[in-house]
């Protein structure tokens, strides 16, 4: 574990989806040989960066909208002990509880204990990153808890034993054909079968699912949920979807448990006017989701009647504590930088090893976790700024890859054995400290043009250097080096 | 009601040392270093400035989106509403329909044979909502310039439940309700009542992207835009 900051606990390992378990180029490499999977890729982040950019192009104040999203958050960063202080007494005063998790164990223990006080041996979960990010679901098996995920793409990843590969569309890897087989394998292993005649039409497979649901939806006692934003000023709590599963799940069972990170507060009521306009522009390229609901505590005769709030830190407030790092807090969860970075678009979301895949996921599951556990996802990027001008609160992620490469290097720098980059460096900084040595070491470089082959580029360099040319070509090194033809003039 | 206390160590977070404190000193310890962030400027278009629309001009726009989102949508006039309801509900086939208690559009007692209004009191089980072949509801607020309709269990829309689990929701919504954008309807709306904002029919783009209509809430939103 890292512990760059200030001695502040990150994420445990052991626990939740955040590490992978191969560093990014080589599961990358993996992920690139599947023609099936990159087709699909391909064809659903084409779809929805049009849609993005239709609906955010007809609205005039775009970017002060990004302006005043990005200051809201940083209010929030700033004043957050403030802020989770004031959520606490709203929720607790409208007939909520509020419980404190240090990290996902903590969270896991309160969560599966409440589920338990509430005589339940199953629970019905809307789609949520930070029950995820903690394996929540992994944590009530262990206890004997049934979790059944009801959103579309949750459900087919549950369904198909796989692990979600997009924020928002989780089965983005999966095509028709493939969610009908699972469909039919599967739904009557845990519920009410597939109708025998399945069709591999989006139609009938949600029809599927609508039916498969609806009964756990009538008999569930208890739902967990994630949330999108909380309003610190009077304990409302909002959660926005499509499906209508969220609402199934948060109206019906007697009890809700709620999981959130403590980042998703909003200091008040009005500024959810800046968001609700930012977040279905942005993640579904849709001018307001389906289904957005917002409850606040306990609403007599109306809903739940008891109702749990998990507050998570889980590494947040490591992330917190790097001036240069803690902007990615601001990430409202639209993934709209997945859509456009040229790198997921290929790799897909697996590669990246945390649940939080993408540019967003570069920067902050390494964060999260400490650097050292996430060292390749820094690199996991060609800095080419997309992410950035789609991202709706303004976080620059590119700057903060550049930095987290700096606290990836400097995490090394402590070890006894320098690595092959360390070893390149020093050799370069004594090569550039003297005009003489620079000289022959330009002239030796000559030598290099050996290697090049017939493409007349070095393509295959040994180890280590191999690292470097494993993945790109260098150019070979001239004949003459710029000092040698200026000296002969 | 807080038996799960015991097993939630760190839960309620008030013992010294316990969670909350020490996320809490983590917090204060990790901002401790900064000057304060500048304040939020609202340079964009909010309730008090807003651009764009009234009128005619705004329920246009409003019925435009709702169309874009696929859900139905009727004109009416006031004095008409009950007329057009009745209108809507036979032709959808609607025998039995869930209303909240409270406030039902003039004239909407001398429905047409055949059309069972159901009301909420006592409390419809989910069983019974599942059964039923819809429901009507006014609303507190829609937005125009997003398709948006907003229900707060205000006169009228009854419990959340109500507008969930039945598969044919009709909504009747005056113009005195209609807004242009976002800003304008969070201004209007109390906080702490439970929101339900819908625009359009329940869908999913989880296969393929493909959008599909009717997942878990209703399959059909019907709107009748009285002004």
């Amino acid at each position: 574990m890292s512990q760059v900051f200030l001695g502040m606990p990150t994420a445990p390992p052991g626990v939740g989806h955040l590490r992978g378990r191969r560093p990014f180029p080589e599961a990358a490499r993996t992920a690139l040989g599947d023609a099936q999977l990159r087709r699909n890729l391909a064809k659903a982040t084409g779809t929805i960066r049009a849609k993005r950019a239709a609906v955010v192009g007809e609205v005039p104040d775009w970017a002060e909208l990004r302006t005043a999203g990005a200051a809201i958050k940083d209010q929030v960063l700033a004043g957050l002990d403030g802020y989770l202080v004031q959520l606490e007494e709203q929720v607790t005063a409208r007939g909520g509880v509020v419980h404190w998790a240090r990290d996902a164990t903590e969270a896991n223990r309160i969560v599966t204990g409440l589920v338990r006080a509430a005589g339940a041996d199953e629970v019905v979960k809307v789609k949520s990153m930070a029950t995820q990010e903690i394996g929540l679901n992994e944590a009530l098996a262990a206890a004997g808890i049934a979790a059944w995920e009801t959103d579309l793409a949750e459900l087919i990843v549950q369904l198909g034993h796989d692990s979600p590969s997009h924020i928002l569309v989780p089965a983005i890897h999966r095509n028709r054909a493939e969610i009908r087989e699972i469909f039919l394998r599967e739904m009557g292993k845990v519920g009410l079968p597939a109708p025998a005649d399945l069709t591999d039409q989006p139609r009938a497979l949600a029809e599927a699912a609508r039916l498969h649901l609806r009964r756990k939806f009538l008999e569930a006692r208890v739902a967990v949920s994630g949330a999108n934003f909380a309003v610190a000023e009077t304990g409302t709590l909002a959660v926005v979807e499509s499906e209508g599963n969220g609402r199934m799940c948060l109206t019906l069972p007697r009890t809700l448990i709620t999981v959130m990170g403590i980042e998703k507060l909003v200091p008040t009521w009005r500024d959810l006017e800046v968001f609700l306009q930012l977040l279905p522009r942005s993640s579904t390229g849709e001018r307001m989701n389906p289904y957005t609901s917002m409850w606040t505590g306990v609403h007599e005769g109306d809903g739940p009647s008891e109702f749990h709030l998990v507050l998570l830190d889980n590494g947040r407030t490591a992330t917190l504590a790097d001036p240069q790092g803690r902007a990615a807090l601001r990430c409202i969860r639209c993934s709209a930088c997945l859509n456009v970075c040229p790198v997921y678009e290929r790799t897909g979301g697996h590669a990246y090893g945390s649940v939080y895949p993408g540019p967003i996921g570069a920067v902050l599951s390494p964060q999260l976790t400490g650097v050292e556990d996430n060292a390749s996802l820094p690199y996991a990027s060609t800095l080419c700024g997309a992410c950035y001008d789609v991202c709706p609160v303004a976080i620059d992620i590119p700057q903060m890859l550049v930095h987290l490469r700096s606290r990836v290097v400097d995490a090394k720098r402590d070890h006894k054995l320098p690595t092959p980059e360390q070893a390149v460096m020093a050799a370069a900084a004594y090569a550039m400290d003297s005009p003489a040595r620079w000289t022959a070491a330009l002239r030796a470089a000559r030598l290099g043009r050996l290697l090049g082959g017939r493409r007349r580029k070095l393509t295959n360099l040994p180890p280590p250097l191999s690292a470097w040319t494993g993945t790109r070509d260098a150019p070979l090194p001239p004949r003459q080096s710029f000092r040698d033809w200026w000296a002969k003039r | 009601m807080r038996a799960g206390a015991d097993e939630t160590s760190g839960g309620y977070g008030e013992a010294p040392g316990g969670a909350k404190e020490e996320i809490l000193a983590r917090i204060r310890t990790a901002t401790g270093d900064g000057p304060a962030p500048p304040p939020v400027a609202r340079d964009y278009r909010t309730a008090e400035q807003p651009a764009g629309l009234d009128g005619e001009a705004l329920l246009e726009l409003l019925v435009d989106r709702l169309v874009d989102y696929r859900a139905l949508v009727r004109r009416s006039t006031t004095a008409m509403v009950a007329a057009t309801v009745v209108a809507a509900l036979t032709e959808r086939g609607v025998r039995r329909v869930a209303v909240a208690d409270g406030i039902l559009p003039q004239g909407l007692d001398r429905l047409e044979p055949g059309i069972e209004l159901v009301g909420d009191d006592p409390p419809l089980t989910p069983a019974q909502l599942d059964g039923l072949d819809g429901v009507l509801t006014g609303c507190a607020v829609a937005i125009a310039e997003t398709g948006t309709i907003v229900l707060d269990a205000g006169p009228g829309q009854g419990r959340r439940v109500l507008s969930l689990v039945p598969d044919y929701h009709l909504v009747v919504v005056t113009a005195a309700q209609v807004v242009g954008g976002v800003p304008q309807a969070v201004a209007r709306l109390d906080p702490t009542r439970p929101q339900t904002w819908i625009s359009g029919p329940s869908a999913t783009s989880d296969i393929e992207l493909d959008r599909v209509e009717g997942v878990h809430g209703p399959r059909t939103l019907e709107v009748i835009v009285c002004s």
